[in-house]
């Protein structure tokens, strides 16, 4: 069974399943993805990298579809303002 | 960023789908070179997602690709966003941005699932059916939560049983299409031995889960995220506590590809011929894109594709053909028993809103006449998106359709698209 993987969300740390994607570590930090242009939180919609609901900011990069990312070891994610 | 080419292929398959998958198996058995290109981090499709295990279907058309890997190769994580010139598409991957080249294409797009408007239909944890089984399936943990799983079509039941088995406590199916509609879907169902077979498995896996037909979701609560949902049932509301409402209307084709490349559609799905080439010739087509028909009609019309693609065209008398037309029927039975009543239509109240993406009211766009009209003056539609939600949903609410797709048809980094300008 390979181990939990241990990343930070917002600054805070998460520990998820292996190979859970980074929409899946959002929810598991329990915040929202992004904020809509009217201002409201917004998550995964589709979980299948259409709907671009799910997009955060990993790394520095902005607009990641976190539904299509595997989280990995020491990942600075952050919601998509 | 990189940028590179790859093939020219003999075929070039979009999809790793099961229309997808059992196309490059008939092309590898024809001695061919082929690859699959996915935008998902794994093959399999939607249905098969992620790992073959408790897929026998997967294993059953993976395997004998994974014997013949030097005639395959396979490109996950890859989305392909134009088509700068005859044979060549145009991917991105996660660091790179690559041409692929071909001979001849065959496009096994899929299907996304339809999202409906409803007020609180924008809260966090109000997701698709099909999306919180992806979700579930890539990681998150479901046991203990409450969950109400509601819309229309199949998806529904197969959605709910996984949740059931993954430990989530399934509050209550909600199906918008009528008793008397299931009823005549059932006694239909004789005609397929496969489906009925398929349908009271499904039954054993689902007992226990409350089912209720003639009913459908009115409004998502909550301050923050999702608190509870409230339904009409059989003409009356009532709210149910839940975690989580896993909600989606049936299915919709991805032509968005198809369109790009110059294929016509009929009744917005992608035209054939019987050999599964498209109105372009050297590119096939196979799958959901040609009408929402399920698995069977998919791994059928994939094999069709494959062969003809390589120079095989199968016989007129071919039990492929056969396969085919059953497969068909039973797609049509589908689109009748789960059509949508119009009362969905008056679900969106006048802060509703209908484009996530540039969060445009369902008042504003009322306004306007045509797709169009409504994208210039409010930019719905105009979001990363492109329209993948909320052009169903408006062609269902406001009968609009979406124009014509242009490249890019995702969005792409703006180093992909000198890349496509240069014309690699």
């Amino acid at each position: 069974m390979p181990s939990p993987v241990e990343l930070t969300v917002n600054g805070k740390p998460v520990t998820v399943p292996a190979e859970a994607t980074v929409a899946v570590a959002m929810m598991i930090a329990g915040v929202a993805c992004r904020t809509s242009v009217s201002g409201e939180p917004r998550s995964a919609l589709c979980g299948m990298g259409i709907c671009f609901e799910c997009r955060v900011v990993i790394n520095g990069l902005p607009h990641c579809r976190s539904c299509q990312i595997l989280c990995q070891p020491g990942m600075d994610v952050r919601a998509n303002e | 960023m990189n940028s590179g080419s790859t093939g020219p292929f003999d075929v070039l398959v979009v999809g790793g789908g099961p229309a997808g998958l059992s196309a490059a198996t008939r092309v590898v058995e024809c001695g061919k070179h082929v690859a699959i290109v996915d935008d998902n981090l794994t093959l399999g499709g939607q249905i098969w997602r992620g790992s073959p295990r408790g897929n026998p279907g997967l294993v059953d058309l993976f395997e004998p690709l994974r014997q013949s890997l030097s005639k395959l190769a396979v490109l996950s994580g890859t989305r392909v966003f134009d088509h700068p010139a005859p044979g060549v598409l145009l991917a991105e991957q996660a660091d790179d941005v690559c041409a692929l080249r071909y001979d001849k294409l065959i496009l096994a797009t899929g299907a996304r699932e339809r999202f409906l408007p409803f007020p609180g239909w924008t809260l966090p944890k109000v997701m698709g059916a099909g999306g919180l089984q992806a979700m579930v399936k890539s990681g998150l943990p479901i046991e203990g939560k409450r969950v109400v799983v509601a819309g229309t079509g199949p998806l529904l039941l197969a959605v709910a049983s996984y949740l059931k088995r993954h430990g989530a406590q399934v509050v209550l199916i909600c199906e918008q299409a009528s008793w008397s509609a299931l009823a005549a879907f059932g006694l239909r169902l004789i005609g397929f031995r496969q489906k009925i077979k398929e349908a009271l498995e499904l039954q054993g896996k689902i007992a226990g889960i409350p089912f209720a037909a003639n009913t459908w979701p009115v409004a998502a609560l909550g301050s923050s995220k999702l608190e509870s949902v409230t339904i009409s049932r059989g003409g009356k509301t009532s709210q149910i506590a839940c975690d989580y409402l896993a909600c989606g209307f049936h299915l919709v084709p991805n032509t968005e590809l198809p369109l790009l490349l110059g294929c016509e559609l009929e009744n917005d799905n992608v035209k054939v011929d019987e050999f599964q080439e498209t109105t372009v010739p050297g590119i096939f087509c196979a799958g959901e894109p040609l009408g929402i028909g399920g698995v069977e009609s998919a791994i059928v019309e994939g094999a069709i594709a494959g062969l003809t693609a390589c120079g095989q065209k199968p016989s007129g008398d071919s039990d492929l053909f056969r396969a085919r037309r059953k497969a068909r029927r039973f797609a049509r039975l589908m689109e009748r028993t789960f059509a949508l009543r119009r009362e969905l239509k008056d679900l969106p109240t006048t802060n509703t809103v209908v484009c996530r993406c540039e969060d445009v009211t369902y008042a504003r766009l009322k306004q306007h006449s045509s797709w169009r009209a409504g994208k210039l003056h409010t930019r719905c539609g105009m979001g990363p998106c492109q329209g993948r939600v909320c052009g169903p949903a408006t062609k269902f609410l406001f009968d609009w359709n979406p124009d014509s797709v242009r490249p890019p048809i995702f969005p792409a980094r703006v180093e992909s698209l000198a890349t496509s300008r240069n014309g690699t």
